[in-house]
């Protein structure tokens, strides 16, 4: 699936168009918070990446604090199981 | 309903081009939409959440008879809430199944580094495949710089076409979206229950 020989075998749909990207990147435009309120003719690609870049780094350094919040609270929950069937329970 | 009509055009269409090309549609619509929707919905959050915790039990039960380190609990947090992010996605994705295969070859490599020597495999299958239209794309520098370092951000994707590229980075920001949505809620109730339970007075509040 990842290697493409040759596109002339295959039917239209395996061939990599420019509106195909594009539409990729209005789809990627219309995901980050930055850009989705701005019309999609405005913001050119490599911006869109750009963004995409910042975006998907800020993502992680967030889950990252939030993995160290979570080990932390965590850590003073282990003893307490009836702690853990609460908040299963108010998940749920 | 819409796809009722797709359907009845696709059995009264006599040519099957159209029709063929029809269906790609469909696919190609249902595909985007179903991939905004798997992360989006509340219930797939709340599952991720449950499967979460489940996961950080199992973790810290294996853990705690030897010695607890402190330190590195927000790594190993991470790594299970990649991890249990990566099964959510159900193999569709190539990030998920990156994340999923490295954490395999990890644990495997740590278990069998005692009884095999020799694990001289190669790591990076896989070759760069620049086509004529990302060539095109990728000569303005700008660009092509910016497609190389996002193949680094999102696992699993360093020599992927363009096109396979944008759609991974969209699912794969989608599916972050939803990890900290849920992380955050998690954070929260267990926090406000500590909060109960330890008797204090001011529970925070959002």
């Amino acid at each position: 699936m990842s290697s493409r020989r040759s596109h002339s075998r295959q039917s239209g749909s395996s061939r990599i168009t420019e509106d195909q990207i594009a539409d990729l990147v209005s789809k990627l435009q219309r995901l980050i918070p930055e850009l989705r309120n701005r019309h999609s003719d405005k913001v050119s690609a490599s911006k869109v990446l750009q963004e995409t870049c910042n975006y998907i780094r800020s993502l992680h350094k967030e889950v990252d604090d939030l993995s160290e919040r979570l080990s932390e609270l965590l850590a003073s929950l282990e003893t307490d199981s009836d702690q853990a069937a609460i908040i299963r329970s108010l998940l749920m | 309903m819409d796809s009722n009509n797709f359907f009845h055009d696709l059995h009264a269409d006599t040519s099957l081009e159209s029709s063929r090309k029809k269906r790609r549609k469909i696919e190609a619509e249902s595909h985007s939409s179903e991939t905004e929707i798997k992360w989006k919905s509340e219930s797939a959050q709340r599952i991720y959440a449950v499967k979460l915790v489940e996961a950080l039990q199992r973790t810290s039960s294996q853990n705690a008879p030897p010695a607890p380190s402190e330190a590195a609990g927000g790594r190993v947090v991470r790594d299970v809430a990649d991890r249990v992010l990566a099964m959510a996605a159900k193999g569709r994705t190539r990030w998920s199944r990156a994340i999923l295969a490295s954490r395999l070859r990890l644990t495997m490599l740590r278990r069998h580094r005692k009884v095999k020597k020799a694990s001289g495999s190669a790591s990076r299958p896989r070759k760069p495949l620049p086509t004529a239209v990302e060539d095109r794309k990728n000569r303005l520098p700008a660009v092509g710089n910016r497609v190389k370092i996002l193949s680094r951000l999102v696992p699993g994707c360093k020599g992927i076409p363009v096109t396979n590229l944008l759609e991974e980075a969209g699912d794969y920001i989608a599916a972050l979206q939803m990890q900290v949505r849920a992380m955050t809620a998690l954070t929260e109730i267990i926090s406000v229950s500590q909060g109960d339970r330890l008797g204090s007075s001011s529970s925070s509040q959002a």
